[in-house]
Formats: structure tokens, sequence, C-alpha cells
């Protein structure tokens, strides 16, 4: 059942165009946050200082996951993301501002400043995200067999990294959702680290693909981190899925452009030299011109409107107050009133 | 009941501390190995392994898999066979991934083989906030631990502790939880507090485990805490001894097992007892400690005890919220004026 996406090309042009402009998006939004993230770490780098403090996960380079997956989602479907969640949230259409309030700990954020960039929630496009590695892929389970026993064709898609697929919950999560043939897409992204661990040093196996097919579930893996590959096998998981044809599981070879953490030095990382003349989004501008549908005034226009959304969203988040320190401890138990 | 092999003025911060104990065992015992996320060229989220790859290589300083029910279960697999792993569980608050292997096993092996099966291991594990790192990654959850018979559970404020902890926690033929708070590692990326970086003995040196240290003596009020709340407590109280309040500071340094008798020769000089915790609230250890005096001798308290704790909540992100749930310097102080009041 394992199956392995090479890039194809005979995609509508008006979805690449979808595509390309979500991942410039979601680059924008890494690129801006990183800004913001280091303005006022210092002197030095403390990590609790600043505007937006703690940890800090972006996912430049990881951008065709996202972008691919979620263009054949809507709001109605449920996506469970990981510690790194920023590009998933973005793709799914969480709402930019409210996710860019939650980063800067602000009371009009997701989660009025309680939850972080690691814990980002938002009810209306059934968005989730966990700090516990492979722990966003149980969840999903019950958010699909929700969406099975209301009669609809709404799926879960529960993203992990390739260092999450050797949790026990991410394969209790297979088998379980096998069993009972749960409308779920399971995507591992590939980034061929787990913090400062390769993946040779972590997983058994070549492929997660061949870990679904123990599990008696298709799996595709899509190499080259190629935005049209993980669209077009995404497309067919997320439609057996709707049709009531059970899980499955994409794995994608991706990139992690950036350290694990900001902050990391990556001094574990030999191939740091070349990771930059990895970058897909360039690469994948270069096939849009080649292929005439993309030229020098639409990467402009596109390129505007994405620093223009993002930086509207940086904008509402400093604009927004703090939340009242009195409050810390509510929100532990439902209170009427609350939503 | 420090043992010191030479006096020395030499300073290293907490993790290097905590790493040179580490090396000193390994040199001397083939059988100790150290295993965890992070731990080989990366020395370590939080430092805990700094330069030991590089002295001991990948067969010894082991990376692992993120499966931490599999890696936690192989050290006491291998501790049963007569190994002493040091297992690092990169937080605390991942606990929930792999507890069974921790606290059905770990922990009850030794008395179910009605003690003919001991479990030398170490699990060790970063604790604590203040970074805005959220729910999920700040909890000190020692009083969870500490609560589940069969670990013994050292909590190391400062180098020489954290030094001579290790030790004792690998020399241990039973199971220790080592709980370094993040704050007190001396980490060049995070606040540091002015005693993370201090003298440390250069050659053997053990703490024993069980035995509280009094950080500072005082007369009026006792404080007793642990970990990172040890420097908090000594901030305020250079601060109150200018307002002519004496205040005498209790480094738990274990909770299991816990030292009551510092505990109880402190209150029974002072007749106040504050305790300072930033684990939650109920159910944990400053609630355990009030029990200890009182259900010794309440004549002891000249005053109602206060609780200084991370109250019943999950931990905020955002700055202003973390801050305000933290048991800190405000808090702190407060809590030291209201029992004398
Ligand atoms: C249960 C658990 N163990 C360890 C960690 C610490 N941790 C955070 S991210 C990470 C690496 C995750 O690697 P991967 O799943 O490949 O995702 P990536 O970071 O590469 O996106 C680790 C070990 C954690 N958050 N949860």
């Amino acid at each position: 059942m394992t199956t392995t996406v090479t890039p194809q090309q005979g995609l509508d042009p008006a979805v690449r165009l979808d595509l390309y402009r979500t991942m410039v998006l979601v680059r924008t939004y890494e690129m801006a946050i990183l800004r913001e993230y280091h303005a006022d770490k210092g002197p030095g780098f403390d990590i609790g200082k600043g505007l937006i403090p703690g940890e800090m996960h972006l996912a430049a380079g990881q951008e065709p996951v996202a972008a691919g997956v979620c263009a054949h989602l809507t709001g109605d479907d449920a996506v469970t993301a990981t510690h790194r969640p920023h590009h998933f949230a973005i793709a799914h259409g969480v709402d930019l501002e409210r996710m860019t309030a939650e980063i800067f700990g602000r009371e009009t954020g997701l989660g009025r400043g309680r939850g972080g960039h690691m814990h980002l929630f938002d009810p209306d496009v059934h968005f989730s995200c966990s700090g516990i590695i492979a722990e966003g892929y149980p969840p999903a389970l019950g958010q699909a067999f929700a969406f099975k026993r209301r009669g609809t064709d709404r799926i879960a898609v529960a993203v992990t990294g390739e260092g999450a697929s050797n949790q026990g919950a991410f394969h209790e999560s297979l088998n379980l959702a096998a069993l009972w043939d749960l409308p779920v897409v399971f995507v591992v992204e590939d980034n061929k680290w787990g913090i400062s661990v390769p993946r040779s040093a972590s997983t058994s196996v070549p492929s997660n693909a061949d870990r679904a097919a123990a599990y008696g579930i298709p799996g595709v893996r899509v190499e080259g981190n190629d935005v049209d590959a993980v669209h077009e096998a995404a497309g067919e998981l997320v439609a057996r899925a709707r049709r009531g044809e059970g899980p499955s599981l994409l794995e994608v070879e991706t990139l992690r452009l950036l350290g694990h953490f900001e902050g990391d030095a990556q001094g574990y990382r030999p191939e740091l030299a070349d990771v930059e003349g990895e970058d897909p989004i360039p690469r994948y501008e270069a096939r849009l011109t080649e292929a005439g549908l993309l030229d020098g005034a639409t990467r402009e226009q596109v390129a505007a409107e994405a620093t223009a959304r993002v930086e509207a969203a940086i904008a509402f988040a400093k604009d927004s107050p703090l939340p009242d320190p009195a409050q810390a401890t509510r929100y532990v138990f439902a209170e009427e009133g609350s939503r | 009941m420090t043992t010191t092999a030479a006096p020395t003025t030499r300073r290293l911060n907490t993790s290097k501390a905590m790493a040179e104990a580490i090396a000193q065992e390994m040199r001397a015992n083939p059988e100790v190995f150290y295993m965890g996320e992070d731990v080989g060229p990366y020395g370590g989220i939080f430092g805990s392994t700094t330069g030991l790859f590089e002295e001991f290589g990948p067969s010894r300083i082991i990376d692992t898999p993120i499966s931490e029910t599999a890696f936690v279960g192989l050290g006491i697999g291998a501790a049963v066979e007569g190994m002493r792993p040091i297992v690092e569980l990169m937080f605390a608050d991942f606990m929930g991934v792999c507890l069974d292997q921790i606290y059905n096993h770990m922990a009850k092996i030794h008395f179910e083989s009605g003690g003919n099966v001991k479990v030398p291991m170490v699990l060790t594990t970063a604790v604590g906030g203040g970074y805005s790192d959220g729910a999920q990654h700040s909890q000190t959850l020692w009083g969870t631990f500490a609560h589940l018979p069969g670990m013994k559970v050292v909590v190391p404020s400062n180098p020489a502790d954290a030094k001579g902890l290790m030790t004792s926690a690998i020399r241990d033929d039973s199971p220790v939880v080592y709980m370094f708070h993040k704050g007190v590692m001396g980490l060049p990326w995070m606040a540091k507090n002015r005693r993370s970086v201090d003298v440390v003995p250069e050659g053997e040196h053990v703490v024993p485990i069980g035995r509280a240290a009094v950080a500072r003596e005082g007369t009026d009020v006792t404080v007793v805490t642990l970990s990172l709340s040890v420097h908090h407590a000594l901030d305020v109280a250079d601060t109150l001894a200018e307002d002519g309040i004496s205040v005498e500071v209790i480094d738990l340094r274990s909770l299991v097992p816990l030292d009551r008798e510092a505990v109880l020769s402190s209150v029974a000089k002072t007749g106040r007892l504050v305790v300072v915790d930033e684990d939650y609230l109920s159910f944990g250890l400053s609630g355990e400690i009030v029990a200890s005096v009182v259900e010794t001798d309440p004549s002891l308290l000249r005053a109602a005890p206060k609780r200084v704790a991370m109250p019943d909540s999950p931990i905020p992100y955002a700055h202003v919220l973390e801050y305000a749930v933290l048991p800190l310097h405000d808090r702190i102080e407060a809590g030291i004026r209201e029992v004398l009041a």
C-alpha cells in the first residue's frame, strides 16, 4: 500500500497560485515573528524576555506540507498540529489577528494569553495544537469519531514530525483509527531532525508509509518538499476519508530552514550550509514562472498582500491589552457565559 | 554533612557541576551511562550533559528517539541487570507519556520482588517556569513524584549540591528522581539567579540524600523551600534583615526522604513557618510540611503557618499572568509579614 508520489505538473493553474499564496503568507508570517521575537531579547539572549517570550518553533521551509494538505479542507474539518503550528494554523484559516495576539500574550488572543504559541485553539475552524510530542494524534481520532457519528463527511487531519512517529501515541492512534475506520489523515512532516537528533538515529524505517502498512492503512510518502505533489497525494487521501473509506498516512519530506527553536545554534547540523539552497519557495516561484503562471508583478502583489495581512495582525496584537494579572487563574473550569 | 575532598575556590554553574559528577562517576564505574533526548552532541537542552559526549562518546552518552516509555523502561531493565543508567526526561511535564514505567515499574519493582530486585537508576528531569514556556513546559511536579512511593526525589538549588546529590543519586541502590530547575542551571540564555555560579568542590563530592540544609540562619521565622525558590527566599531574607526581621531559610534538597527533623528544629526555634513551593498548592509538598509540624507538636507554632505556592491552575503563558502565579519575592515577603503580624 506504500506509494511514493513524484511531482507532477498537471495541476490547475489557479490552484497552484493559491498554493503559492498560502506559502508566501506563511513565510511572511514566520519571518515577521522571527523579527518580533528577537527584537527585544537582549542584552544577550534571554528567552523569557520581550514582547514574545518563551520558546519559538518556526515552520519556515515546511510551507509545502501545510499548503498542500489544507487546500483540501474547509473550516468544518479538524486539524491537530504540533509545537511548530503556525503554518498549519494559517493554511487552515485560523484567525490571524487573534493567533498573533495569542503569541504576543494578549487578552484578545485565541487563548486570552493563557496558551501561547504552542497552544493555539481556534474552535471556529476546529484547530488545535500541543507542545507534547505526538499527543495531537489521539484527539484527532475523537474529532473524526464525532464527525462520523453525526453522519457528516467532515474529516480530521493530525500532524506530527518524523521524530514523533516513534511515540506510543502515534502507533496507538494509527491502530485505533484503522480498527474503527475513522476519517483521519495522519500527516508526518519529515524535516529530518528532531531537535538535534537526525532521522537516521531515531527511526527504524526509511518511510513512515511502511508503518501505515503495518496497521493496514494506505501510506504515501512524498519526496522533495514539493507542494504540487503534496497537494495531489493529500487530495486522494482526504477524498477517501470523506467517502468513508477510512484513515491513511501521508509522510512528506520537508525542510527545517531555521533552528529547532529560536536560539538553537545548530552546531550539530552538518548540512546547514546547503539549507538555504533547498528553500521550497524560490524553487516553486521558478517553476511557476517557467510555466508562465507567475511574473514579477504578480509576485510583488502576492508579497505585498501577505505583508499587509501579517503586519496588520502584528499591529492588532501590539495594540491589544495585556491580560489582567488578577484574572490569572480564571478559565480553569467551565463557567457560565464563557463560550 | 557534606564531605569535601579538598578546599577549593573554583566556581561552576549548576549544569557544569551536575555534568562533573556524572563524568567522575562514569570514569570510576563502567556500568554508568546517560541516555535521553538531545543529550549527545547537543549536551542536553538545559546543559545537563555539557562536555560528556566529547569525553565518553555515543556508546555511553546516548541520544534516544522520542520514545520515553521505551527508553525509561530500557533504563529500568538495564538497572535490574546491574547497570547504573541515568535517564533524562527532558521536561518533568513529559512524565505523562511514560508515567507507567516510572511509578508502576521503576518505583515498585524492589517492593514487589520482596527486596530481591534492585533498580539503581537515576531519572533526571528539568522543572520549573518563569520564562513563558506555557502550561505544558513550566511545571515542577515534584510533589507528584514524591507522592508516589518507591522513588527518592532530590531537588538541588545550587552548583555544589547539584554535584553532591548527583554523586549520591548514581551510587544509590534505589531509583532516584533528580529534578533540576532550569532557573538554577546558570544557562547563558535564561535569566540567572546570582548564586547559579558558585564554588564547587573539585574531587569527589557527596551530599547525602535526605538531609536539608540551613541556607540562612535566622530567629524570627522559618521559610521552608527548595530549588529556585531558595534563592527568592534568600533575597527576601536580605531585604527583611534591613527591617530587623531575621529569616531562617531551609533548603529541603530532598523530598524523599524528607528531612522533617530539620524543619521541626527550625520551627521549634522560630515558632513561625512559611512554606514556599513552586509546585501546585493543594495536595502537595506545602501541605506535607505543615502537616509534619502540626502532627508532631502544634504548640511549636506561635502563628498560623502560611503557604506561598503555585495556585491550583495550569501555568499561563503571558508574562504578566505567569508572574502573578509564581511564588516570587512579593508574595514571599507578604507571607512572611503575615505570619509575623
Ligand atoms: C513527549 C515529549 N518529549 C519530548 C519533547 C521535547 N521536544 C519538543 S520538539 C522535539 C522534537 C520533535 O521532533 P519532530 O517530531 O521531528 O518535529 P520537529 O520539531 O522536527 O518539527 C522534542 C524532542 C516534547 N515536547 N514532548
